[in-house]
Formats: structure tokens, C-alpha cells, sequence
């Protein structure tokens, strides 16, 4: 991974609270999975910032790499990677993603 | 060997799971962006596995990604993840 691609990712985590590497975007999701965790965002009511994984080849691989972790989506809340769809959406089940946003200071409107 | 057995035979030898259930789910997302043909691209795995009492959720699906490395860089285009010690489940 070159090192511009990881400058790229740090740069999104550090500048954004609620980071979600994807497919497609929040709006037209390429993927159920992706499509699932921005389901589980918007009811939680936080505000995230969506990135297109399949706009940018190098980003891609690279998320998978920097975050030692083979799929996507993936979501990083204040720079700490939380997890992918399968995770994210057991957190939010039982209440645990809430109690996550609440302990990290992330405003939700919910 | 099929996909499936393959996923089979590197969990249960990795593993040694008490619980385990893997599912073809592929007919479901035929057809779609970045599906093979064929079949055998979609999974949902279930384990149940001493080896992950007092893990995380990320260091438990990081054990069953690091066993699969081969069929997540191959075939495998999809795979959902359930892992629970003996005691969750």
C-alpha cells in the first residue's frame, strides 16, 4: 500500500467522527452489507461521513490492508475501527453501538 | 473439493469448534455486481469455538479471516460472520 493511500485513510479517520468505508455511497449503497450498516447509522442518528471504496482501486485494497481486515464495509469511529457489518449490527442489536457513540462524545439525534 | 468443504476442513481443523454452520447463500445474490457465476461466493458462517472465550469480536472474526485467507482472496466474495464461546451460545 503506497503510502499517499494511507495518509489518505488516517487523514478521514482523524477529520471525521464516524468514518464508513463502503460500496457505493450512503445514498445508492452497491452492497447489502454496506446497504445494512447505513441503515443501522441513520436510525442511530449520527451524523458519518460515507466513502466509495469502488471509486478508487487503490483505496480499495488499501482499507483492507491499513485496517488488517479483508472486507468492506468497515466502519471507525474517532479513529478506532469498530468493525464490519456482521459486528456493527450485533452492537447495535443489544445497544452496545449507543453506548459506544455516548462513551466516545459522537452527537446523536436519536 | 468444493468451496464449502474447504471452509469446513480449515475451521474445524483451526478451530476445533463445538458448533459449526456454513451456509451457501450464492443463489440469493446471482446475478449481482461482482458475483461469479457458479455459485459459491456467498457464505454465512456460524461457530461456536472455545478459542474464542475472552476474545473481541474483531480478534474472533480476525482468527476465522486469517483461516480463510485463501478463499477470501479467491472465490469468496462474501462472507458473514457469527462467533460465539460455548458460553454465548
Amino acid at each position: 500500500m503506497s503510502t499517499e493511500t494511507t495518509e489518505t485513510i488516517q487523514s478521514e479517520i482523524d477529520a471525521n467522527d464516524v468514518v464508513l468505508f463502503m460500496k457505493g455511497s450512503p445514498v445508492f449503497p452497491q452492497c447489502g452489507f454496506s446497504a445494512t450498516v447505513v441503515q443501522v447509522l441513520s436510525q442511530s442518528g449520527v451524523r458519518f461521513k460515507g466513502i466509495d471504496v469502488l471509486a478508487d482501486d487503490a483505496l480499495r485494497e488499501g482499507i483492507k490492508a491499513f485496517s488488517n481486515w479483508p472486507t468492506v464495509p468497515q466502519l471507525y469511529v474517532k479513529g478506532e475501527f469498530v468493525g464490519g457489518c456482521d459486528i456493527v449490527r450485533e452492537m447495535f442489536e443489544n445497544g452496545e453501538l449507543g453506548e459506544l457513540f455516548t462513551a466516545k462524545g459522537v452527537e446523536t439525534e436519536a | 473439493m468444493s468451496v464449502k468443504d474447504a471452509i469446513e476442513a480449515k475451521l474445524t481443523q483451526g478451530l476445533a469448534p463445538q458448533g459449526l454452520v456454513i451456509v451457501d447463500e450464492s443463489a440469493s445474490h446471482a446475478g449481482h455486481a461482482g458475483a461469479p457465476a457458479g455459485g459459491e461466493s456467498h457464505f454465512r458462517v456460524e461457530v461456536v469455538a472455545d478459542a474464542f472465550s475472552g476474545l473481541s469480536r474483531i480478534e474472533r472474526q480476525r482468527m476465522v479471516y486469517d483461516l480463510l485467507a485463501e478463499e477470501l482472496a479467491g472465490p469468496v466474495h462474501a462472507l458473514a460472520l457469527k462467533t460465539m464461546a460455548p458460553e454465548e451460545s
